[in-house]
């Protein structure tokens, strides 16, 4: 591929040399009959030390471009990979059936699941039709919908988590998008089945957790999940919208530091030079992890469950606590 | 001389001022209406609950004002008020910011929580005040709602919630994301313990506040003309939205579609909770009824 091609970020363009490189000699190979395998696995070496390099550098605001890659695999490439077989469901039976929150049922390995995610789109037309992975009221209310038939049948729930942020349209607001998110929180943290969410690419905000209020929360190694875009952020509070990468830094959005921050139960390593470079075998880390975590749960008691659920999301936060202040009259 | 004069000031200087009083009470006689430039004598808007007399405007209260014109005098504990906020993020300016509202409010966080009595009742209140950080919710804000929901399930006791808040406190990141989650579950759990749910919205009720705890009471209120919506103010702006309604994202937008169950003048409120208090109060079982 050509490096200097839309698709490709900054950082990854010494890369994309290499493999155009690499490609080159591999036809020549084919159409001379030489023999150039020895140049080859030089360069391949060449190209994976420079991968590992670059990789361990990364910044902040390189992972989310790495999130937002336009060639980054969307929830429905993880769903043709991970399931043996699968359907997708449709409609919230209110108001209308949302693109940008696609769902059905799926077979892990023997296991029958409900799986519910957003959904991006890869070229233009596609993008407007699943409106760039915003979803609306009846996205919210299709995938709440999906999950109580999975409690109804005491099948698990998976969420794939992939929107900037939920869509905040006159329609949205005239539907009630505040509410539809408000209902999930409060009916997912009562569900009784068990739940695990994995944020693929972008967790935006309350467009996402508004499917993620899991008992298993994991991120795939270049994910984010921010409570506000980078760019808003530093717009709003330091009135600079250029200082998106100051801002994603300070925000702590990578996957590492929402795993140290308690938000996340696990990070799920992705193929050397992020999930686009390798789909397969990153829906199929996807899919060990998920089968993992709805194995261990699936032993557990209803009320176990719920009663953990409960306590996760109960204990997060930090703040400071002293004695009560000295009027405090209280128990 | 005309009021306004001795203000000195016009137009956008005059309703900046009238803003300012919004928190502490300023030291003139006079407060100029943002909305209609009513020139209001400071004493009879006080007695007025913060409400212009000619054009209805609701001035924001502070959590204590607040409470003060809702729970019957001198019944108010208040609950958890060694909770302050940390730093988690270790986020720039977030520690200096705190102190600042801190000193500016009173206040340890963006909400006091609670026991009271409204007439012969007993309720849990949890108020946010706009003055501290926006009202924006962070660890404490959530762990204060948590506690004091979980204190109503403890008592068997009604929840009443006055929300006004910009959103998600941006300074704690994810964890105020997390807020959303947690504040959510509490009130699941006092759904299932069958305790009235109260909410009502003042201005502003937005974003992530507007999106957990606040949307999902049993009955919903809210203050006329208050900016109630998912999408912050600046949100909204930044996304471009195009062909608004007039009354896009208020409270009047809300009850035109469905989200609220009234538009409660603020001289209205109390009375209006004790009605539904009273229809939520569980029937005492007689042990001789049988």
């Amino acid at each position: 591929m050509p490096p200097n091609e839309w698709n490709v970020l900054d950082f990854e363009k010494p890369i994309t040399e290499l493999d155009a490189q690499i490609a080159e000699i591999k036809r020549l190979t084919i159409e001379r009959g030489e023999d150039r395998s020895a140049d080859i696995e030089i360069l391949e070496r060449d190209r994976d030390r420079l991968l590992s390099e670059i990789f361990a550098n990364l910044t902040t605001w390189d992972r989310v471009l790495l999130a937002r890659h336009p060639k980054r695999p969307y929830t429905l490439d993880y769903v043709r990979v991970m399931f043996d077989d699968f359907i997708d469901l449709h409609g919230d039976r209110l108001f209308a059936d949302d693109n940008a929150m696609v769902g059905g049922i799926g077979t892990l390995d023997g296991r029958q699941v409900m799986w519910v995610g957003q959904q991006k789109g890869r070229d233009l037309k596609d993008r407007q039709h699943r409106n760039f992975g915003s979803a609306k009221p009846e996205g919210y209310r299709k995938a709440m919908r999906l999950m109580h038939l999975a409690e109804k049948f005491k099948r698990p729930v998976v969420c794939l988590i992939d929107t900037p942020a939920a869509d905040c349209s006159v329609g949205a607001e005239e539907r009630g998008i505040s509410e539809a998110i408000a209902r999930n929180l409060m009916e997912m943290s009562t569900l009784k089945t068990p739940i695990v969410a994995v944020v693929l690419g972008e967790g935006g905000s309350g467009g996402a957790l508004g499917i993620a209020v899991a008992d298993r929360v994991l991120m795939l190694e270049h994910s984010i999940y921010s409570v506000i875009p980078p760019e808003s952020c530093a717009a709003i509070l330091w009135r600079d919208p250029s200082k998106h990468k100051e801002m994603a830094e300070a925000l702590k959005i990578a996957s590492n530091d929402a795993l140290r921050l308690g938000v996340v139960d696990e990070v799920i390593s992705e193929p050397p030079g992020g999930a686009h470079r390798n789909v397969d075998l990153a829906a199929r880390s996807v899919r060990a992890a998920i089968i993992k975590h709805i194995d261990e749960l699936s032993k557990l008691k209803t009320n176990k469950l719920l009663e953990q659920r409960y306590q996760k999301f109960r204990n997060m936060g930090v703040f400071e606590e002293s004695a009560p202040v000295a009027s405090e009259a209280g128990e | 001389m005309a009021p306004a004069q001795w203000f000195g000031l016009k137009g956008k200087a005059a309703r900046k001022t009238a803003r300012q009083s919004i928190d502490a009470l300023p030291d003139g006689l006079w407060t100029k209406c943002p909305k209609c430039n009513e020139i209001l004598f400071n004493k009879e808007l006080e007695k007025n609950l913060r409400v212009c007399n000619k054009c209805g405007y609701h001035y924001k209260l502070g959590a204590h004002e607040r409470i003060g014109t809702v729970i019957d005098d001198g019944t108010f504990e208040e609950m958890d008020t060694g909770l302050t906020p940390a730093n988690p993020l270790e986020f720039p300016d977030y520690e200096t910011a705190i102190k600042k509202d801190k000193l500016k409010t009173g206040l340890s966080d963006a909400v006091v929580t609670g026991t009271g009595e409204i007439g012969d009742h007993k309720v849990v209140v949890g108020v946010a005040d706009f003055a501290f950080r926006g009202g924006s919710m962070g660890s404490v804000v959530g762990e204060k709602i948590v506690r004091a929901i979980e204190y109503a399930i403890d008592h068997k006791l009604p929840v009443i919630m006055f929300t006004t808040s910009g959103g998600a406190r941006m300074q704690e990141g994810i964890l105020s994301l997390m807020q959303m989650a947690k504040t959510a579950a509490a009130c699941a759990k006092l759904q299932d313990a069958g305790l009235p749910y109260i909410v009502v919205f003042a201005d502003p009720t937005t974003a992530g506040v507007h999106a957990s705890y606040a949307s999902i009471g049993d009955f919903i209120f809210a203050e006329p003309g208050a900016l109630v919506g998912f999408a912050g103010a600046r949100v909204a702006q930044q996304a471009g939205l195009i062909h608004r309604p007039d009354n896009f994202q208020t409270s009047e937008f809300q009850l035109e579609h469905g989200m609220i169950d009234r538009i409660v003048p603020r001289r209205e409120l109390k009375s209006t909770l004790i009605k539904v208090l009273d229809f939520c109060r569980a029937k005492e079982v007689k042990p001789d009824a049988a």
